[in-house]
């Protein structure tokens, strides 16, 4: 496996990891509070759903010549990869709120207690919803990060291993403790996640432009190597910012985002 | 049309987020990547030094709107 096949594996499997407990949580606080069948269906169907995106976008990408595929694609990674480090970095300087999957588990699990019950189709639709919503935004990050870096490499099954890998780490572990994953080291991960989609978005973009890298595909741990220090070098800027600045407050959970 | 403009901002927000400036940077940073390879001018150095810029950019203003905020 070469450079880029192991990155790409690596990626797909954090950024999965990490939007896998995000959504576990989510599923997990509505099947206690309020039964599993309908959040299992729910989860089922998401699931069902991100896999045909995968299917249909996946194919369909690998039909646009290499260049032109990768000027896109290093572009869009770019883009998706700047806002993850940028969240990154804003957390490890103390700019904004730790993500906190307790905090979120209590929050979510306290408003599927509140809400009403509403059957359709024989399901209680707000577990199901919520579950459907929760494992398809969270995972619709993933399947992007999929389709994309595996049709650059000309290989979206070896992203799709590395997605999948997770999904079963993290689903088995969930069904064995049934509690939130706090002690994944979810904001490290995000960092790590923040720092492979911009380093590849760097290389790939250049190439689609007609860059020639030195060293060629060597080039892209030079890339790296430099969105790791540059990463660093603003946590360290702006901690020496940050004094008396409260961080703010944590989205809403089911809220899609790069985060 | 609700749908095609929530469908079209959903993407927006999933894509572009926060910072719409970080996307028009990149974007042009291609562009000039771009002139300069077609002037046979070495230009792999651009690009990191645009995410360079366009990150301290975003960090900044976020930085910024903390301050305010606090």
């Amino acid at each position: 496996m070469n450079t880029s096949a192991l990155f790409l594996v690596l990626a797909a499997f954090l950024a999965s990891t990490v939007e896998m407990v995000e959504a576990l949580t989510i599923v997990l606080a509505v099947g206690v509070t309020r039964g599993w069948r309908s959040a299992l269906i729910g989860v089922a169907a998401a699931t069902v759903a991100l896999a045909a995106v995968v299917l249909v976008f996946g194919p369909a990408l690998t039909l646009v010549p290499i260049d032109s595929l990768r000027l896109v694609i290093g572009g869009l990674l770019l883009i998706f990869g700047l806002q993850w480090l940028r969240k990154a970095i804003l957390r490890a300087s103390g700019y904004k709120a730790l993500h906190d999957e307790e905090a979120i588990y209590e929050r979510e699990a306290a408003e599927a207690r509140a809400a009403g019950r509403t059957e359709r189709a024989g399901l209680d639709w707000y577990s199901f919803t919520l579950a459907f919503k929760g494992v398809f935004l969270e995972g619709l990050e993933v399947a992007f990060i999929v389709v994309t870096f595996g049709s650059a490499q000309g290989s979206i099954p070896l992203a799709a291993v590395g997605a999948a890998a997770a999904l079963v780490l993290v689903a088995g572990v969930g069904a064995m403790i049934h509690a939130p994953l706090s002690r994944v080291p979810e904001n490290s991960m995000k960092f790590a996640v923040g720092v492979m989609l911009t380093t590849f978005g760097i290389f790939w973009g250049g190439e689609g432009v007609g860059v020639d890298w030195p060293g060629q595909d060597g080039a892209l741990l030079g890339v790296l190597a430099f969105v790791i220090v540059m990463s660093f070098a603003f946590v360290k800027l702006l901690q020496r910012e940050h004094e008396d600045v409260p961080a703010a407050p944590e989205p809403d959970a089911a809220t899609v985002g790069a985060d | 049309m609700k749908f095609i403009e929530r469908f079209v901002l959903f993407w927006y927000d999933f894509v572009v987020g926060d910072d719409w400036r970080v996307a028009v940077g990149v974007i042009a940073g291609f562009g000039v990547t771009a002139l300069l390879v077609r002037a046979d001018i070495a230009a792999w150095w651009l690009l990191p030094l645009v995410v360079l810029a366009m990150l301290g950019l975003t960090l900044w203003s976020a930085v910024r709107a903390a301050e305010r905020h606090s």
